[in-house]
């Protein structure tokens, strides 16, 4: 089915061929930078100037952040996000590059801050032209997320000081601001957290280090942030004092694609037309590959395995669709918390067959030439890892759905 | 023709599935229905036919044995969606009947030049079961045993389902001309019906004898008339193991939430908290793809045959591993014959290979999407 054979509003349809023509006009074509498979693997400035500049194209006409409020520095629309992020990814257009922004601070600071930050922050976040990163993880403090040992401290007048430790966070060195989930209360594990937004940029040198890290794949992205006496206004707080917790709840439940409000996005891992996401791509590479003199595609049990992928693709995308019809679902969280934990799998599991099928030259990475496709395979596998681990392992998926879904005990 | 959004599920299609969950949970619970197909568990009992014949002839009265009857034959013009939903809501209560045969059929005869007496049949409130297979269980009617000489058949057919219910059979037969579809009265002389020794205590099956039975062609291309119509016989399929899935999934749940060991519940160990979760990812899987393939036969779309393979494809993965996470996470009562577990148990391990298993319908799906093949030299 194409999306466009939904029934849509007049509206809705005027603005799908709005994106079309627009798409058309102004996709900017062939990046002169090898781009990342997706936006947390942005490795240096040049990917993320002509990311960025993509972005405020993109949103400056209209098509990101277009069902957020008008005065928060969006379109005011209701269910039209929707449509342009189905027609930026049938275009193939590269990325979104303020995927932490645009999935994760922006539902957060919408439903949490005061109306003076949301029209302070939300516009630039929007347009990409200042990135925000995520500052939740410790070392101390992964799945067990509440762990969280960053302290607040409250000065004589009125401020915070912080101290501490944030790591896995992607983009921070690049990001403008960061939403962070700190201690202000040691008694209390939930009642004594609490979220702010921080402008890190600003205070580089100044009370915040960021250290890149590297990745298994050779890749930088995502960082150690450390924080020295970093002193911030009250006012950069969301929701109450102790409310932490419940904040980043509603993070959490947006990046788990859980949320009320359509994430803008474009082109990359989501795409069905993006060569890491469809098992059509690993069935073309089987078409292309020898193995004992014939193409690997004619080998009975790669078929079947093969197979076994697109009847989980295509279940997974049917899926998708029927969460909408209100006479097709049981639990209203069951699909939705599915999604993150059945998509990155589904990467994973595509990633490395496409590997498996290669044989002998799945062992080929990016610089060889003899590699096939580029040695993105290799790539796209080991970065799936990412995406089982991040925003909630596939273990705590797992729990969250048996939990409030099925309805199980709490586990420890 | 593209697919409607919602797959063509309306409110029309929401109150058949309510109303069919509310009429198997109030004619046939699951402890009635245990009461009455479990009486025997002795393993090498006869076969027996056990169901209640007053359900199905309430089940004719509310019309859903005439649902795939196009409306041009006097059928209610509802889509394969809201049948799969009423199939789904059957499949939860493992209710014997003939009705999803009975369904089939219709199908079948949908595709056929000349269905009208299996039609008036169905209107009139007849069941009918599809016999077409050989003796190594073939998926589709091209390898029929039965022959057709002046009009009469002879021959065997296998692997019929809940054939001691059905009231007539359409009968796959082969002739000079090739296969063709033949209306059979059960009660035709010179048919004998021998009823197999299944596991499964919600159905029946049998293998079919033919002397010389009088038989009327309602359909010349059986091959066509089967394949055109076989997506939404996986779809429904697809539909029964769905909910029957559904009914292991809750049960399930509900046990470990009160069981205990080790101070806990069962379900708040993740060794049993995840695999639940699991079977519950695989149960959407393929009611998502039942659906989706609903859809593509309504819409008449090219890729329903696709979407068919996909949808059993799935479907008879659903079916063993909601099953055998059912048994195993229940422990020793999960392995008695006094839990209900087993009756469903018993259902999906039939519905598992019943026209075609999970490796059968991939193979299908590869020829179409990777092209076929070729034979070895």
């Amino acid at each position: 089915m194409s999306e466009s054979a939904r029934v849509e509003t007049p509206e809705q349809a005027e603005f799908r061929q709005y994106c079309r023509s627009w798409i058309a006009a102004n996709h900017p074509g062939e990046s002169p930078v090898r781009l990342p498979q997706s936006a947390i693997e942005i490795m240096n400035p040049d990917q993320m100037d002509f990311l960025q500049a993509w972005q405020k194209s993109a949103y400056d006409a209209g098509l990101v952040g277009c069902d957020y409020p008008k005065e928060c520095g969006g379109g005011g629309h209701t269910n039209f996000q929707r449509i342009a992020n189905d027609e930026l990814v049938k275009a193939k257009t590269p990325i979104l590059p303020n995927v932490i922004g645009l999935g994760m601070a922006a539902p957060t600071i919408l439903n949490h801050a005061s109306d003076e930050l949301k029209a302070k922050l939300l516009p630039k976040l929007l347009s990409g032209e200042e990135i925000w990163c995520q500052g939740f993880s410790e070392p101390g403090a992964g799945s067990d997320l509440a762990n969280v040992q960053t302290f607040a401290e409250p000065t004589d007048d009125g401020k915070w000081v912080i101290n501490g430790h944030k790591v896995w966070t992607s983009l921070a060195h690049f990001a403008d601001w960061m939403i962070i989930l700190v201690r202000t209360d040691k008694s209390h594990k939930y009642d004594g957290l609490s979220y702010f937004v921080v402008p890190i940029k600003a205070a580089l040198g100044k009370g915040v280090t960021v250290r890149p890290l590297i990745k298994m794949t050779g890749e930088t992205g995502f960082n150690e942030v450390l924080f020295e006496n970093l002193v911030i206004e009250d006012r950069m707080r969301l929701d109450e004092l102790g409310k932490g917790w419940q904040v980043a709840m509603t993070t959490l439940l947006f990046e788990r694609g859980a949320g009320n409000l359509d994430t803008p996005r474009a082109g990359g891992m989501e795409s069905k037309t993006s060569f890491t996401s469809s098992v059509g791509s690993v069935m073309k590479l089987a078409t292309e590959t020898m193995r004992n003199g014939k193409p690997a595609s004619e080998d009975p049990v790669l078929r079947d395995t093969l197979m076994q992928e697109l009847v989980k693709e295509e279940g997974f995308m049917q899926t998708q669709r029927r969460a909408r019809v209100r006479g097709l679902i049981d639990h209203p969280m069951r699909i939705p918390l599915q999604g993150k934990l059945l998509v990155s799998e589904l990467h994973q599991r595509t990633a490395n067959l496409a590997m498996e099928v290669a044989g002998a030259k799945g062992t080929l990475y990016l610089a060889d030439s003899a590699a096939p496709t580029g040695g993105q395979w290799p790539l796209a596998y080991m970065n799936s890892f990412g995406f089982t681990i991040a925003a909630g392992t596939s273990e705590v998926q797992r729990n969250i759905l048996g939990e409030r879904v099925l309805g199980l005990p709490k586990s420890k | 023709m593209t697919q409607p959004k919602n797959f063509g599920y309306d409110d029309d299609a929401a109150a058949l599935k309510t109303q069919a969950e509310k009429f198997f949970t109030d004619r046939l619970p699951v402890d009635q229905l245990h009461a009455l197909v479990a009486q025997n568990p002795t393993p090498d009992r006869a076969p027996e036919v056990v169901w209640k014949p007053e359900i199905w002839r309430e089940m004719t009265e509310l019309g859903w044995s005439i649902l795939t009857v196009p409306e041009a034959h006097g059928g209610l013009g509802l889509p394969l969606v809201a049948v799969a939903g009423l199939i789904e809501a059957q499949g939860k209560s493992a209710c014997p009947s003939p009705l999803l045969e009975t369904l089939n059929s219709g199908l079948v005869l949908s595709h056929c030049s000349e269905p009208s007496v299996g039609f008036e049949a169905i209107l009139a409130g007849k069941a009918v079961s599809l016999a077409f297979s050989d003796q190594h269980g073939s998926c589709g009617p091209s390898k029929t045993l039965v022959s057709v000489t002046d009009g009469a058949l002879s021959g065997q057919a296998f692997f019929v389902q809940d054939a001691a219910k059905a009231d007539a059979y359409l009968v796959a037969a082969r002739s000079d001309t090739g296969v063709a579809w033949y209306w059979v009265d059960a009660k035709a002389a010179g048919l004998s019906c021998d009823h197999n020794a299944i596991i499964d205590l919600t159905r029946d099956q049998a293998t079919l004898t033919f002397n010389n039975v009088e038989a009327v062609c309602v359909g010349a291309d059986a091959e066509a008339a089967f394949a055109a119509a076989e997506p939404a016989i996986l779809a429904l399929l697809a539909a029964d193991i769905t909910g029957a899935g559904e009914w292991l999934l809750q049960t399930t749940v509900e046990y470990v939430s009160v069981r205990k060991q080790f101070d806990h519940a069962l379900g708040f160990f993740q060794a049993v908290k995840h695999p639940l979760v699991n079977v519950m990812s695989q149960i959407d899987e393929t009611k998502s793809l039942a659906y989706f393939a609903a859809c593509a036969y309504d819409s008449g779309e090219d890729r329903a045959a696709q979407a068919g393979h996909m949808a059993k494809a799935s479907a008879s993965v659903t079916a063993d591993f909601s099953a055998s996470r059912a048994v195993q996470l229940h422990g020793g009562i999960g392995f008695t014959w006094e839990a209900y577990v087993h009756l469903f148990f018993k259902r999906q391990v039939h519905s598992k290979a019943l026209y075609g298993d999970a490796i059968w319908h991939r193979s299908k799906l590869a020829d179409i999407v990777l092209g076929p093949v070729a034979a070895a030299q």
